[in-house]
C-alpha cells in the first residue's frame, strides 16, 4: 500500500491553493497508509537565497540559540520560521554547506529534512490530517508539491523513515513499493561519498537519482537509468526545483492515476485523490504506462 | 419507468450496496442510478437480480465484483479489479479500466469501451471480455475458459501459461507468453466472434480482421527433458 499524491501547477493562479489542494488529496489517501505522512512543497525562492528545513522532536528545543550560533559562524543574516516540529532557515545560498556542517557537528538533534532554493519538506508519524494541520500545509503557496502517506514495510515507523526523501538540493522522492537490490546500490553510492540517514529502500532510490543528476543527467534521463538499475516494485513521484516526474516499474502492480489540464498535472495512487481538483471533469485522466518516464518542467 | 436514484454524496456506500443487493430477494425496481461515485471502492458488488445499474462517474477498486444477472454500466472509468469474479450479467465501462479487469470471472460479459491496463482477464474462468482499445501486459495470464476480444493492441506476455480460453486480437501483440500460440481461425470462431462483437455493441469491427491465440498445450504434462530446469 502507501498513498502518493502530486500536483504540478501550470497556471500561476493555482499556486496560492497548492498547499490546500495537496493536503486534501493526501487526506483522501489516508487509508492506504496510516503510519506517517509528509509533503514536499516547492515555494518561490529568492535569488541567491536558500532554505534549510530542519526537524527536532523536542518542542522546547531552542531555535534562537541555533540561529544565533549559525549567524555568528557564517556571518549570514538568517531568517527562521518554526512550523510544528520543523523549522525553515533562509540564508545565503553560498553558506548552505557551511551551515550544514555546523548543524551536523554541533546541533545533531536538529535533523536536516531538505536544502535548496525552493523546497521545504515536512513529515511526521501519524495520519495525514494531523500531519498537514501540524505544519499548516493548507496555507502554503507553491509551484508544485508531492505528498505521501506511509504503510511501513522496509524500515521503522519514524519521522525519518517517512517520505518524501531528499538527498540533493531541491530534490525529493516518494515511493510506493519495495526495492530488492537497495543494499547493493546503497553500498555503491556510499563508496562514491553519498550519505544515508536511514535503512530505508526509498532513500536509496532518492540518492540514486541524485547521483545520476550530479553526473549531469536531467530528471528524465535519471529516471530512464533507474529503470535499468533498480530492481523491485515501485511507483515513484519525484520533484526537482522546476520539474515533476513519475515512473512505474515494468510490472506496475502499484497503482497510479494521472490527470492533466491546461492548469495542472496531478498524480494520485487512486482516482479518489483527484476528484476535487478544479476542472477535473474536463481533464485528461489516464493510467501511466509501466516502464515509461513521465516528466514535466516549468 | 424512471430510475431509482442513489446519491453517494448523501447515502453511505454500504446502504447503497445493501439496497441493490436486496433486489435479489424480490423487488420491482429494475433501474437504478448512482450519482457521485468519486472513485469509491466496491460499488455495486455482489448483485444477484436482473436489474440495470448506471453509475454516473468513475469508480475505484472492484466495481461490479461478483456480479450475477445485473447489468452495471460505469459512465466513466473503472479502477483496479472491475467485474472481478463476475458470474453472469454484464458490466460495461464507458471509459478505461485499470489493472486486472474481469479477473477470475466465471461468466457474463465485460465490455470496456476505452483501454484496459495490465493483467486484463487474468485467470479468467468462463467470462467474456471485449475491449475496444488496447490491453496491457500479462493479460489472460493462466486463463482457463472464456473469450477475450481486443479491438486494439495487446501488451507483452499475452496468454502466459494459458489453459483453454480463446483470445482474439485485431491489432498487434507485443509478445505472447509461455505456451500461448497463434491458432487458425475456423468458421466456428468467426461465428463466435461475430456474436461477441454484436453483443458488446462493437458494430464497426468485422470478425475476419482478428487473429486467434490460445494454448499450445505443452505445459499440460510435465516433460522429463525439462527436469534439469527445476
Amino acid at each position: 500500500m502507501c498513498g502518493i499524491v502530486g500536483l504540478f501547477a501550470k497556471d500561476k493562479r493555482l499556486e496560492p491553493q497548492l498547499g490546500a489542494l495537496l493536503s486534501d488529496m493526501l487526506i483522501t489517501m489516508s487509508d492506504r497508509g496510516p503510519d506517517s505522512a509528509g509533503v514536499a512543497v516547492y515555494g518561490h525562492g529568492h535569488d541567491g537565497r536558500a532554505k534549510i528545513t530542519l526537524q527536532n522532536g523536542d518542542p522546547d528545543a531552542d531555535l534562537d540559540a541555533l540561529v544565533a550560533a549559525l549567524r555568528h559562524a557564517t556571518g549570514e543574516t538568517i531568517a527562521a520560521t518554526r512550523r510544528g516540529t520543523h523549522a525553515v532557515l533562509e540564508l545565503g545560498a553560498g553558506a548552505v554547506n557551511a551551515a550544514r556542517r555546523i548543524l551536523i557537528d554541533r546541533f545533531a538533534e536538529w535533523r536536516v529534512m531538505s536544502t535548496g532554493g525552493a523546497i521545504e519538506i515536512y513529515k511526521e508519524v501519524g495520519l495525514p490530517a494531523r500531519v498537514v494541520e501540524a505544519f499548516d500545509v493548507p496555507g502554503m503557496t507553491g509551484t508544485h508539491g508531492i505528498g505521501h502517506t506511509r504503510m511501513a514495510t522496509e524500515s521503522a515507523v519514524t519521522t525519518h523513515g517517512a517520505h518524501p526523501f531528499s538527498t540533493g538540493a531541491d530534490e525529493c522522492l516518494v515511493h510506493n513499493g519495495s526495492l530488492s537490490n537497495h543494499n547493493n546500490i546503497r553500498r555503491d553510492l556510499a563508496r562514491k561519498g553519498l550519505t544515508f540517514e536511514t535503512e530505508n529502500d526509498s532513500e536509496v532510490a532518492a540518492a540514486y537519482l541524485t547521483d545520476r543528476m550530479n553526473d549531469g543527467a536531467d530528471l528524465g534521463q535519471a529516471l530512464e537509468c533507474a529503470l535499468r538499475d533498480l530492481d523491485g516494485f515501485f511507483t515513484f513521484v519525484v520533484g526537482t526545483r522546476d520539474g515533476f516526474g513519475v515512473l512505474r516499474d515494468p510490472i506496475a502492480c502499484k497503482p497510479a492515476v494521472m490527470a492533466e489540464t491546461d492548469r495542472f498535472v496531478a498524480f494520485g495512487s487512486e482516482y479518489r485523490a483527484l476528484v476535487d481538483l478544479p476542472g477535473i471533469e474536463g481533464a485528461r485522466v489516464w493510467e501511466p504506462e509501466p516502464a515509461t518516464v513521465y516528466f514535466w518542467r516549468h | 419507468m424512471t430510475a431509482e436514484l442513489l446519491d453517494l454524496a448523501q447515502t453511505p456506500l454500504r446502504d447503497i450496496n445493501a439496497a441493490l443487493q436486496a433486489q435479489a430477494r424480490g423487488g420491482n425496481r429494475t433501474r437504478w442510478e448512482i450519482a457521485n461515485p468519486r472513485g469509491s471502492h466496491a460499488l455495486a458488488v455482489g448483485l444477484d437480480a436482473p436489474i440495470e445499474v448506471t453509475i454516473r462517474g468513475s469508480t475505484g477498486y472492484y466495481c461490479g465484483g461478483m456480479n450475477k444477472q445485473a447489468t452495471v454500466r460505469i459512465a466513466g472509468s473503472a479502477g483496479p479489479g472491475v467485474a472481478e469474479n463476475m458470474m453472469s450479467g454484464r458490466v460495461i465501462v464507458d471509459g478505461d479500466a485499470s489493472q486486472y479487469a474481469g479477473a477470475t470471472g466465471r461468466g457474463g460479459l465485460l465490455v470496456v469501451n476505452g483501454n484496459a491496463a495490465s493483467r486484463c482477464g487474468i485467470s479468467m474462468k468462463g467470462i467474456d471480455i471485449v475491449v475496444r482499445g488496447n490491453i496491457g501486459h500479462s493479460s489472460a495470464f493462466m486463463a482457463q475458459k472464456g473469450n477475450l476480444v481486443v479491438l486494439g493492441d495487446a501488451g507483452e506476455g499475452l496468454g502466459d501459461s494459458i489453459y483453454e480460453a480463446r483470445l482474439f486480437v485485431r491489432g498487434t501483440v507485443s509478445s505472447l507468453g509461455a505456451d500461448c500460440t497463434e491458432k487458425e481461425m475456423r468458421p466456428e470462431h468467426l461465428a463466435l466472434l461475430d456474436r461477441l462483437l454484436k453483443d458488446a455493441g462493437m458494430d464497426d469491427a468485422r470478425p475476419d480482421q482478428f487473429r486467434r491465440y490460445g494454448s499450445a498445450r505443452t505445459l499440460y504434462n510435465f516433460n522429463i527433458d525439462n527436469a534439469s530446469a527445476y
